[in-house]
């Protein structure tokens, strides 16, 4: 039982998702989570202010039922099969997020200090989630796709834009992590 | 998503300073896997659960979009440690400020479908 309640390693996880991709091709459907952000947009009424919005989002029900069992395998993945969240990241990165002012590396499952409660009342907090969101969304639709569309999806239909995609999202991964976090921490 | 820590703000930071092996193994097995599967699914003309063939629709040839989206999309991954599929788990496991995170990908999404045309692409 403990396998379980451990977190689970890369070669149990990373077959797993392949095997949700598998899945999703047999019901001919393709994998790619950040196409529900445009299909929320839609479902808000979007369709009124851009064309890119006006398509019938009914037809990416069984995407959002995709998004609906992600949240309950966190869910369950958190208050079932956990007994402790703490991530053992490599003692170096814990390290250097101390110095950054991230007492919470090494403790816990995501950093308290932009993931408690607490960041309500926390300007700079809220700011950093808002604008890492609106990044996200922004770049995702612009790339057309995310991690599961392009570097899931794309990379296994060995496509060269997925492979400029994925290298983006290195650059700026980087980017934000070695040269602007030193700027904003 | 959730167990194998991929949900994880840490993980992506630690990824990102190459100092762990654990989410490039993640994605690594599932692309090798994932390229195992569709090379099959083409070779053997795999039909889906219904009968019907299985298409594969290749992405428009471009570098631009690919590029500025990525390096935009990866921007925001670092900052926010969670990418858009994760960020629906974090919501399940009980994290309330990832709503924050979400609600501004939306609108993110929706200040793309604004501007959209006026980009390259």
């Amino acid at each position: 039982m403990n396998i379980i309640y451990a977190p689970w390693p890369w070669y149990i996880s990373g077959p797993l998702i392949a095997f949700v991709m598998f899945l999703l091709l047999m019901v001919g459907k393709s994998f790619g989570m950040s196409s529900n952000l445009r299909t929320l947009c839609t479902i808000c009424g979007a369709g009124n202010t851009s064309d890119f919005f006006k398509f019938d989002w009914k037809a990416q029900k069984w995407n959002l039922v995709v998004v609906f069992g992600a949240i309950i395998g966190g869910f369950i993945g958190a208050h079932f099969l956990s007994n402790d969240l703490a991530i053992a990241i490599h003692p170096d990165t814990i390290e250097t997020l101390n110095t950054l002012g991230f007492e919470s590396a090494g403790t816990s499952y995501l950093p308290t200090e932009l993931f408690d409660v607490g960041v309500f009342s926390n300007l700079k907090g809220l700011l950093i989630l808002a604008i890492g969101g609106l990044l996200v969304g922004f770049g995702a639709r612009y790339a057309g796709g995310c991690t599961s569309g392009h570097a899931i999806s794309g990379l296994s239909n060995l496509q060269w834009p997925s492979l400029i995609a994925v290298l983006g999202f290195f650059i700026g991964g980087l980017t934000m992590i070695h040269l602007i976090f030193p700027l904003i921490f | 998503m959730f167990k194998s820590e991929a949900a994880s703000w840490f993980r992506i930071y630690e990824m990102f300073r190459f100092e762990s092996f654990h989410m490039y193994g993640i994605i690594g097995s599932t692309v090798v896997l994932g390229v195992l599967i569709v090379q099959s699914i083409k070779r053997f003309k795999v039909r889906s659960f219904y009968g019907e063939p299985i298409v594969f629709t290749p992405k428009a040839k471009s570098v631009s979009r690919y590029l500025f989206g990525g390096i935009i999309f990866g921007l925001g991954w670092a900052l926010a440690g969670a990418c858009p599929g994760p960020m629906f788990t974090l919501v399940g496991a009980g994290f309330t400020p990832i709503l924050v995170v979400i609600v501004a990908s939306i609108f993110g999404t929706f200040l793309y479908g604004i501007v959209k045309n006026k980009l390259p692409h």
